[in-house]
C-alpha cells in the first residue's frame, strides 16, 4: 500500500526531475531516480511557496510604499482574527505538505540506505588519505580468495547485478560518493560499512571523496566502470596481474 | 552588590572632599577607549574587532575562490595557493566568519550596545564580567590569526573538525596550527557565556519601570533567547573540545578507533551545538530587522506574541535536529527518519516567522531608506536559505546533496543574511544613535544595490554546481573528469564576488566619513518608538545623566489613531496619566 502511495508520487514528479538533476548528472543506479523524483517534488512544494511568499512580499511593499501624501499607516495588531488566517491557513498548508515529503524522504531513504537487498556480488572499498582501493571477488565471486582482484583508484562492476559494499578507512574519515549513483556513505576507521547499489547502465563516471580528509583530499578522486556482462568478464579474466599499477 | 554600594559612597564622600573622582570626568584615552567597562564602548570593541576579522575571512574567500577559478594560477596578493593552504582557508574562511564575525557583530556588538538603551539602564549589570569578555574574546581572536603563521601552517581540517583528522598531527600535518585553533574557539565560547549571562541578567533585572515582558524590542528578546540557546547547547562541544584538545596535545583516544574511541562521538557533541548555533545567529538577525522594518513601515509589529512563542519555539526544536549532518556518517540509519521528522518540524516556526513578518508590511506606509531595504532583504534572501534547507533536512534527497555545493550555497543564503545583511541593517539604523551622525543614504543605497545584486551572481552558480554534483573542499577540479567542463560558473562566481568586496570599500568609506562630517542625529532621526532614541546621540557615560526613563507601553504603537504623530515613544507618558 504504501509503495503503491509512493510509486503514484514518484510517477508524477519523475519527468521533473529527469529534467533537473539528470540533464547534468546521468541516472547510472536502480535508485538513482527516486532521487530525482523526490528532489523534483520538492522543488515544486517549496517553489510554490516561496513564489507565493514573495508575490506577497513584493506586492505589499509596493502596495503600501509611502506616496508622500501624508496619508498614515493602518493600525493592525495581527490579533484580529479575520487577518491572522491570512497565517494560519498557509502555515496549516504547509504542514500537509511537510508531511508528504518527509513520507517520502522516509520511503526514499528506506530503500537506499536502511534495506540491504539480497547481493549478486560484494566489493570492498579500501579508503585511505589519499586514495581508494577496490577489492574485486574475482571469477569465484567471493572475497578473501586468492583470485580477488584489487585495483587502485578504479572500481569496476556489471551492469544489472545487485552490489553489496563493505567500505573501511585506514586513517581518517573519507566518503564514497558516487555521483551518477546518488549513493554517499562515510568510511569511518575501525568500522565496516555496509551498504548496496545497482548499476544500471554502462558507462564511466569519477568517484569522490566527499569528507575533509586532510591535504590530498582535492585528489582524492577515482573513477568506477560500469561494463556489460561481456567486458566485465573479459577484465575478470585477465586477473590480477599488473591492475595494482594501472592508474 | 554590597562592595559596589560601597564604592559609590566613597565616592560621595571624596566629591564632598572636592578631589575625587566624578563618575563623569574626563578619562584618558586608554581608560576610556581600551579598558572600558562602558556597555557602548565594548559593543563598538566588539564591532571594530568583527569588522577587521570580516575583512580577514573575506580576504580568504577571495583567494580560495581566485584559486577555484584560474586554478594553480598565482593569485594577486596572495600567491600562488597550494593544497594544504587551500584547506586551511576554506576551514577558517567557515571559523571566522561564524565566530569572530557573526556572533561577536550580532549578539555581542549588538546586544551591548541595545540592551541597556532599549530597556532605559545606564549600564550592564555585570559591566567587569563584561569587559572581561571582550578582552577573552580578543585574545581568542589574536591565538586564531596566530595559528596561521606557526610552523605547518593554520589548521586545514574544515570548521567541523572532525577526527581522527582534527586529532592526530600524523594526518592533518598541522600540528601547531590545529591545536591553535582549538585553543581559540574554546577562548571564544568563554567570552560569549560571559557575555551572554550579563546579556540574561541585565534584560530581566534591569528594565525601565512600567516596562513588562510584552514591551521588551523583539531585537532583545532574540538576543536573550539566542544568549539562552548558546548556553544550553554549548557545554558538550567544549567538553568535546577538552576531549580533542587531549587527544591532540596529551595522547589520549577519546576519538581514536584504534584505542577504543569513537569519532561519531565528536560530530554528536560538535553538532549538538552547531544546529543550534544557526538559531543563535539567525534570531538576532531577525531581531534587528524586525526593529526595523516597524519603524519604516510606521506599523505595529504583526502578533507580536506569537512571533516570540515562533522564536521560543524554533529555540526548543533547534535542539532535536542536529543529525540532519550526519544522515551518511554512519549512524544508525533508522535514526535518519526521526531526525528527517524534526527537520521539517523546525520549518514550521520559521515559515510562520517570516510571514508574520511579510505580514507587518500589511497597511503600512514603507520608506525604503537603507536601513529598510537591508531589513526587506535579509527577508526576501533569507527565504532562499530557508527552503533549500528542506532538500538537505530530507534524508532521501541529503544522500545526493550531502557535502556538496548546494549545501554550501544553502548555508550561505542563510549565513550571509544574518551575519552581512544583518549587521548592515543594523549599523545603518542605529549608526546615528553610535555617532551621532547619519550616514550618507546615497552612498548607503549604492553599497546596497552593489553588494545584494553581486551576492546573489555568487551563489546561484553554486547551486547549479551542487546539482551537478560538486564536492566541497577541493581545491581543483580539473582532477576530476566529470566536473572539469563546468569552470564557466566557477568564474562567473569568482567574479561576482570580486565585484561584492570591491562594494565594502564604498561602506567602508561612507562609514569613516560619516563618523566625522556626517549630518547631526539629532536624537531620534527615524522618528522611533524605542527607548534609546530618548537619549542624546551619541549616548553619554550612564545614558541619560538626567535620570533614566520610564517606559508606559509596547516599542511598536506606530500610527495608533487619534494622534496627532505617527509615532508614540515609550517614554511618554500617557495622555491620561496624572503629571508626575
Amino acid at each position: 500500500m504504501l509503495q503503491g502511495i509512493y510509486d503514484f508520487i514518484k510517477g508524477i514528479f519523475e519527468p521533473f526531475g529527469e529534467y533537473l538533476i539528470a540533464s547534468n548528472v546521468p541516472v547510472a543506479s536502480s535508485f538513482a531516480d527516486d532521487i530525482d523524483s523526490l528532489i523534483a517534488l520538492i522543488t515544486v512544494f517549496v517553489g510554490f511557496w516561496a513564489l507565493l511568499a514573495y508575490a506577497a512580499f513584493f506586492f505589499l511593499i509596493f502596495r503600501f510604499r509611502d506616496r508622500g501624501d501624508g496619508q498614515r499607516a493602518q493600525y493592525v495588531t495581527g490579533e484580529e482574527k479575520d487577518l491572522k488566517r491570512w497565517i494560519t491557513y498557509p502555515h496549516a498548508a504547509i504542514i500537509v505538505c511537510d508531511l508528504v515529503i518527509v513520507f517520502m524522504a522516509v520511503m526514499v531513504w528506506y530503500n537506499i540506505k536502511q534495506r540491504l537487498p539480497e547481493a549478486d556480488s560484494t566489493v570492498r572499498i579500501i579508503s585511505q588519505q589519499w586514495a581508494w582501493n577496490f577489492v574485486h571477488p574475482g571469477p569465484d565471486n567471493e572475497l578473501d580468495t586468492d583470485d580477488d582482484i584489487t585495483t587502485f583508484n578504479e572500481l569496476h562492476v556489471q551492469v544489472g547485478k545487485t552490489y553489496h559494499y563493505e567500505l573501511l578507512s585506514k586513517d581518517v574519515l573519507h566518503d564514497f560518493s558516487v555521483p551518477v549513483f546518488r549513493l554517499k556513505q562515510d568510511a569511518i576507521p575501525g568500522r565496516v560499512m555496509k551498504g548496496w547499489f545497482e548499476p544500471t547502465v554502462a558507462g564511466e563516471w569519477d568517484i569522490q571523496c566527499a569528507e575533509m580528509c586532510g591535504i590530498g583530499h582535492g585528489i582524492m578522486g577515482a573513477r568506477i566502470v560500469v561494463e556489460t556482462p561481456e567486458e566485465h568478464a573479459a577484465w575478470m579474466s585477465q586477473g590480477n596481474s599488473g591492475k595494482l599499477a594501472s592508474r | 552588590m554590597a562592595e559596589a554600594g560601597t564604592a559609590v559612597e566613597t565616592h560621595g564622600a571624596h566629591d564632598a572632599h572636592g578631589h575625587g573622582h566624578d563618575a563623569h570626568h574626563e578619562q584618558s584615552f586608554l581608560s576610556k577607549y581600551i579598558f572600558s567597562t562602558d556597555h557602548k564602548i565594548i559593543g563598538m570593541q566588539y564591532m571594530f574587532t568583527g569588522i577587521v576579522m570580516a575583512l580577514i575571512g573575506g580576504y580568504m574567500s577571495y583567494a580560495f575562490r581566485m584559486q577555484l577559478a584560474f586554478p594553480g594560477e598565482s593569485v594577486p596578493g596572495y600567491g600562488v595557493v597550494s593544497q594544504g593552504e587551500y584547506n586551511s582557508l576554506v576551514t577558517n574562511h567557515g571559523t571566522i566568519m561564524i565566530f569572530w564575525v557573526a556572533m561577536p557583530v550580532l549578539i555581542a556588538a549588538f546586544g551591548n550596545f541595545l540592551i541597556p538603551l532599549m530597556i532605559g539602564a545606564d549600564d550592564m549589570v555585570f559591566p567587569r564580567i563584561n569587559r572581561l569578555s571582550f578582552q577573552i574574546f580578543l585574545i581568542s581572536a589574536l591565538v586564531l590569526i596566530a595559528s596561521f603563521f606557526v610552523p605547518g601552517g593554520g589548521f586545514g581540517g574544515a570548521w567541523t573538525a572532525y577526527p581522527p583528522l582534527s586529532a592526530n598531527a600524523e594526518y592533518n600535518l598541522t600540528p601547531l596550527g590545529s591545536t591553535l585553533w582549538l585553543v581559540a574557539v574554546a577562548l571564544e565560547f568563554v567570552a560569549f557565556l560571559l557575555g551572554g549571562i550579563n546579556f540574561i541578567t541585565t534584560l530581566m533585572n534591569s528594565r525601565a519601570p512600567g516596562m513588562k515582558m510584552h514591551d521588551i524590542p523583539m531585537v532583545l528578546w532574540m538576543i536573550v533567547i539566542a544568549s539562552v540557546l548558546f548556553m544550553a547547547s554549548v557545554g558538550p562541544l567544549i567538553a568535546g573540545a577538552v576531549m580533542l584538545f587531549m587527544d591532540q596535545v596529551v595522547g589520549t583516544g577519546y576519538f581514536d578507533p584504534n584505542r577504543g574511541g569513537d569519532p561519531i562521538l565528536w560530530q554528536h557533541l560538535f553538532w549538538f551545538f552547531g544546529h543550534p548555533e544557526v538559531y543563535v545567529v539567525l534570531l538576532p538577525a531577525m531581531g534587528i530587522v524586525a526593529d526595523i522594518i516597524t519603524t519604516f513601515a510606521r506599523k505595529k509589529l504583526f502578533n507580536y506574541k506569537l512571533i516570540l512563542y515562533t522564536a521560543f519555539a524554533t529555540g526548543i526544536i533547534s535542539f532535536f535536529v542536529w543529525a540532519h549532518h550526519q544522515f551518511v556518517a554512519g549512524i544508525d540509519p533508522r535514526m535518519a527518519n526521526v531526525f528527517t521528522i524534526t527537520t521539517l518540524i523546525i520549518s514550521i516556526p520559521i515559515a510562520e516567522m517570516l510571514f508574520l513578518y511579510i505580514a507587518t508590511l500589511y497597511g503600512g506606509r514603507i520608506r525604503l531608506t537603507t536601513p529598510m531595504l537591508w531589513a526587506l532583504s535579509f527577508i526576501a534572501e533569507f527565504l532562499i536559505g530557508g527552503i533549500t534547507g528542506i532538500f538537505l533536512g530530507a534524508s532521501g534527497s541529503d544522500i545526493y546533496f550531502h557535502d556538496t555545493y548546494f549545501v554550501l550555497a544553502h548555508f550561505h543564503y542563510t549565513f550571509f543574511p544574518i551575519a552581512i545583511i544583518g549587521f548592515f541593517a543594523g549599523i545603518t539604523y542605529w549608526f546615528p544613535k553610535m555617532f551621532g551622525r547619519m550616514l550618507n543614504e546615497r552612498l548607503g543605497k549604492i553599497h546596497f544595490w552593489g553588494t545584494i545584486i553581486s551576492f546573489n551572481f555568487i551563489f546561484i552558480p553554486l547551486f547549479v554546481l551542487g546539482t551537478a554534483g560538486q564536492h566541497r573542499r577541493i581545491y581543483n577540479f580539473q582532477n576530476f573528469p566529470d566536473l572539469a567542463g563546468l569552470q564557466d560558473l566557477r568564474v562567473l562566481a569568482t567574479s561576482a564576488l570580486l565585484v561584492m568586496l570591491a562594494f565594502q570599500a564604498v561602506f567602508l568609506f561612507n562609514f569613516v566619513v560619516s563618523m566625522f562630517k556626517g549630518k547631526p542625529a539629532g536624537k531620534n532621526p527615524w522618528k522611533s518608538n524605542t527607548l534609546e532614541w530618548t537619549a542624546e546621540s551619541p549616548p553619554p557615560h550612564g545614558n541619560w545623566p538626567e535620570g533614566l526613563p520610564n517606559c508606559y507601553r509596547g516599542p511598536y504603537e506606530y500610527s495608533v489613531p487619534g494622534r496627532e504623530e505617527d509615532y508614540w515613544p515609550q517614554d511618554v507618558p500617557p495622555d491620561t496619566a496624572p503629571a508626575e
